[in-house]
């Protein structure tokens, strides 16, 4: 079964859906688009390293992407708002990462995979890290739920809980890494955060509870996986970016409907 | 006298290299309702988070009780419209709880049937009672509330501090509140504190409010206000409702 490229493809877009969907709820409710949006760019970085020093492509990606986040958390409350603290982060590790990439004249690379994901051409090897690194992502955030939930809203309530909103955000952080490290081979870098936000943002309008929200995220994710990959398949459109045309469907839909039932 | 169910000791609190807090001395003891008032930016938010862990003091420190249960109520809670949530659902943060446990917990802060209502569909009031009953939940010792009635109109602040009484008689515990509502506070609080970076005075609210430091922060305007507390407070005893003005 495994042996057809179509079947582990789907296998991989799936899993990238339901490991992005509870983090895609915090990275919405926190506001962190851009932050994740900075953290996959960083993945650029680690990939031109990566490549650099002969040294392992997974380790190198969630190294960069940790070291962008924790720069960004360092940064933080230094003077320029935090979109622009992104702005400057995000676009700044992206161009370094290509200039990098571009200036290893002795390496082939296929750099449209890499921005673009190549979801077509995952083997059993990707496979396994995309299920295994994926059960890591959500088993982090499913094992810290509550408590993230509670850090989001109010950090002196979690505080008065017992709960250190700190110790949380760096849970959290090393859980998007992940996701990146996991995510790159299916969309690409570019569209990573869009796996991360838009389900979760097409769920909100339908649910009543955190819960309800990262579950819908999740179907929603996957038939976007699914229905992206058979548009791909049927109209020969690029794989990452029709599953991401999905979801943005899928937002559109659930955006107009509660519009039409709240009048 | 009763052994204090926290107390802070020469606490001093820096923040961004400027000292919010220095050397407050206070002691809170079972069953007390302790009002800080104070200037904006004189330290009562802080000192608050301070009492809950949430802020650590630069010198100086705070000890608590053996198993003092907590209750917290924060000065500003923004719920925002992306996070769905219901009052069940908050209630049940971090520990999840049953629908009998949210139902009676919600009585008792006067928001009743709220359960199964949004939190961002709350009106002002009903949000505040929620997060007192959130902060009933673990039957504390101690409840602290940080200007709990902010954005509240008079009469809600009013039906507000009745509830915090209530409160208090039923489940016997102590109430530290930090409050703009002077009047309000005054008449119903033990003790007053008065803070500007650390505390200028304290004492009975007719006390505070005759002590020249409070006058100087908060000039004689108030003193109208209490003097019509005492005013209600002589009748409330007499059961007279007419109007006699006797003192």
């Amino acid at each position: 079964m495994l042996d057809d490229f179509m079947v582990r493809a789907a296998l991989a877009g799936v899993g990238v859906a339901l490991a992005a969907a509870p983090m895609g709820c915090f990275v919405v409710w926190r506001r962190m688009a851009y932050f994740g949006e900075a953290t996959a760019h960083a993945a650029v970085l680690g990939v031109a390293l990566a490549l650099a020093f002969s040294l392992p492509i997974l380790p190198a990606v969630i190294v960069a992407a940790l070291a962008m986040s924790s720069a960004v958390t360092a940064l933080r409350g230094r003077g320029y708002a935090m979109d622009t603290l992104l702005g400057v982060m995000a676009h700044s590790a992206l161009a370094v990462g290509l200039v990098a990439v571009a200036m290893l004249s002795n390496v082939r690379l296929d750099l449209m995979a890499f921005l673009f994901g190549d979801i077509l051409a995952v083997n059993r090897m990707d496979l396994a890290t995309i299920w295994l690194g994926g059960l890591g992502v959500a088993g982090l955030i499913l094992w810290r739920w509550s408590a993230l939930i509670l850090s989001t809203l109010n950090p002196d309530l979690a505080r008065a809980s017992g709960i250190d909103p700190r110790r949380e955000e760096v849970w959290l952080t090393l859980a998007l890494a992940l996701m990146v490290a996991v995510a790159i081979k299916v969309v690409g870098v570019l569209l990573i955060a869009a796996m991360l936000v838009i389900p979760a943002a097409a769920a909100r309008p339908l649910v009543r509870t955190p819960e309800a929200m990262a579950v819908t995220a999740a179907i929603i994710g996957a038939l976007s996986a699914l229905g992206g990959l058979y548009g791909a398949y049927w109209f020969d459109t690029p794989a990452g970016p029709s599953i991401v045309c999905c979801a943005s469907l899928a937002f559109a839909a659930t955006t107009v409907i509660s519009g039409l039932i709240r009048r | 006298m009763t052994a204090p169910l926290i107390s802070t000791e020469n606490l001093s609190v820096r923040l961004g290299g400027r000292t919010v807090l220095h050397d407050v001395s206070v002691q809170i003891s079972p069953k007390e309702i302790v009002t800080i008032v104070g200037p904006n930016g004189s330290g009562k938010s802080t000192f608050l988070r301070t009492l809950i862990g949430a802020q650590v003091p630069s010198s100086g420190r705070v000890t608590r009780a053996d198993g003092l249960r907590i209750g917290y109520v924060p000065q500003k809670l923004a719920i925002d419209a992306s996070l769905p949530m219901t009052v069940q659902r908050f209630l049940g943060l971090p520990k999840r709880i049953s629908g009998a446990k949210a139902r009676d917990v919600l009585d008792s802060a006067g928001a009743p049937g709220l359960e199964n209502r949004q939190m961002s569909q709350l009106s002002g009031g009903q949000f505040q009672r929620v997060l007192l009953a959130r902060a009933l939940l673990e039957q504390p010792d101690l409840l602290l509330l940080d200007e709990a009635t902010q954005g509240l109109d008079q009469p809600g602040s009013a039906a507000f501090y009745r509830q915090i009484e209530d409160v208090r008689h039923t489940l016997g515990c102590a109430v530290v509140m930090v409050s703009h509502d002077l009047h309000v506070v005054m008449a119903a609080s033990d003790r007053v504190l008065c803070m500007n970076g650390h505390v200028c005075c304290q004492g009975a609210p007719e006390v505070v409010a005759e002590a020249p430091e409070y006058r100087a922060l908060f000039g004689s305007g108030t003193q109208g206000a209490l003097a019509l507390y005492r005013h209600q407070h002589t009748h409330s005893h007499d059961h007279s409702h007419e109007h006699g003005h006797k003192h």
